[in-house]
């Protein structure tokens, strides 16, 4: 057979694409649950991590992690912007409904044009709060989303009772510079916010303040910068500032309930 | 049989693809960070390029010489993706560390010149031979870059401490360079002098 005749070239290729395209999709299809398991675990990890209830050292399984999620969580709820709650989501082990990245990103996109001023950006808002009931404890956990450096940086943060103190952080990113910006993933930066505060001590709203060179020991509303990661640690206080911000409302009302 | 074990030994030494050709540089300095991303690199490697060179030959003598290399990218990309895949599936985390690293397998020399210069003229079991013992040899020089990077860059290796707590507390600190690309480079160049200083046929005049 002529191999090299145009007829045969043009079948050649159609059947070896089909043949490549059909294994391909089979493949995708095959592997999509595992996947997707995957990265929900990665997220409900992170959102444990701030909690306190999980560290990357003690290898948990996936199951494992579900397991302590579902046991410890109260209620995930969807706030709105004024503070209302709209929704439900569901906290049973077997079927966990989390906001993903692709959620946050809208949402962060909502936010922006809520506070410039877009009536109708703001009536999509609908963030999400994932409260836990640690040892008798309620503790709120919020999730942050914005631009650093080089793609996009994400992180949680949960709130003591009082809904100023922070109770712990988890902080990621996509792709940051590695020993510089990136280090907002680590231990040692995340622990810096345990126990500061949003509001200052008038009782004005200030968020979390990232200072360059180092926040005093006295500072209640600082935390030490990167040295050589400036631009990723102003990314994450300002993506920090805005969706606490946005919570506020909602926050306002936990407050009232209490008070 | 002797033929078979040479196809597989040669690239691993004599020939290596990465110390030799100096090829596949890119992925080398990018994922030897830690000995257990670049251990998980080396068999991606390994897998991809035995599957397409077997693939590959198999097919040696239906290809239209014409599209031939649109072929054999078809026939990596399609083993790259699988691994792809399944990494994400069952070895997530590691697949989080190689991130794009797994997918620009596609690119890297040693696949598509080992299916061009081995695969399209030899049977299918020498071929996969070649194809494994090339991918073993760049697996092998991505370990032995990966083991000294941790060692000295994190004081561990496959992520256990090797270095005792004491020595830091003697004032003992990790080399952080070593965490750093420019450092697998330079350490790749010892490498190849050390290979060059044994196999001296290697020497140009």
């Amino acid at each position: 057979m002529n191999t090299n005749s145009n007829t045969y070239t043009v079948i050649y290729s159609v059947i070896l694409v089909v043949v490549v395209a059909v294994v391909l999709a089979f493949t995708a299809l095959t592997l999509q649950p595992a996947q997707d398991t995957n990265v929900k675990v990665e997220t409900i990890s992170k959102i444990l991590t701030s909690v306190g209830l999980y560290d990357a050292e003690s290898e948990m399984s996936n199951d494992e992690i579900i397991k302590t999620y579902s046991e410890n969580i109260q209620e995930a709820i969807l706030v709105d912007a004024e503070g209302k709650v709209i929704g439900n989501m569901s906290t049973d082990a077997k079927s966990i409904e989390l906001k993903g990245q692709g959620d946050l990103k809208l949402q962060s996109t909502f936010i922006k044009k809520a506070s410039e001023g877009d009536a109708d950006a703001k009536a999509n808002i609908a963030l999400p709060v994932y409260i836990f009931n640690v040892n008798g404890k309620t503790i709120p956990v919020v999730p942050c989303y914005g631009a650093g450096l080089w793609g996009p940086i994400w992180g949680y943060v949960a709130f003591e009772g009082d809904m100023n103190t922070i109770e712990g952080a988890v902080f990621d990113h996509k792709g940051e510079t590695p020993g510089l910006g990136a280090e907002i993933a680590t231990d040692w930066f995340c622990t810096n916010f345990t126990g500061k505060k949003i509001y200052d001590a008038e009782g004005n709203f200030t968020s979390v303040k990232v200072v360059k060179g180092g926040a005093s020991e006295d500072d209640i509303n600082g935390v030490d910068a990167i040295s050589g990661g400036t631009i990723t640690s102003q990314a994450l206080e300002k993506a920090i500032k805005a969706w606490i911000e946005a919570y506020i409302p909602y926050f306002e009302t936990l407050k009232a309930v209490e008070e | 049989m002797s033929d078979l074990k040479n196809t597989f030994l040669y690239p691993i030494f004599k020939g290596n693809p990465i110390s030799v050709l100096v090829l596949g540089i890119c992925s080398s300095l990018a994922v030897t960070v830690q000995l257990k991303g670049a251990f998980v690199m080396a068999l991606s490697v390994i897998i991809v390029t035995g599957l397409s060179s077997l693939v590959v030959s198999l097919l040696r003598n239906t290809i239209p010489n014409r599209i031939r290399i649109i072929v054999q990218l078809v026939v990596v990309a399609l083993m790259v993706i699988l691994v792809d895949q399944i990494l994400k599936a069952y070895a997530y985390s590691i697949s989080k560390t190689l991130s794009v690293y797994i997918g620009l397998i596609i690119t890297n020399c040693i696949v598509m010149g080992r299916i061009e210069a081995y695969a399209l003229g030899n049977k299918p079991i020498p071929s996969l031979i070649d194809g494994l013992g090339n991918g073993a040899g760049y697996g092998l020089i991505l370990i032995v870059v990966a083991f000294f990077r941790e060692l000295l860059g994190s004081g561990t290796l496959f992520g256990f401490r090797i270095i005792p707590e004491s020595f830091y507390e003697l004032g003992y600190m990790n080399n952080g360079l070593m965490i750093l690309p420019p450092m697998a480079l330079i350490l790749l160049g010892c490498i190849i002098w050390v290979q060059r200083s044994i196999q001296k046929d290697l020497q140009e005049k």
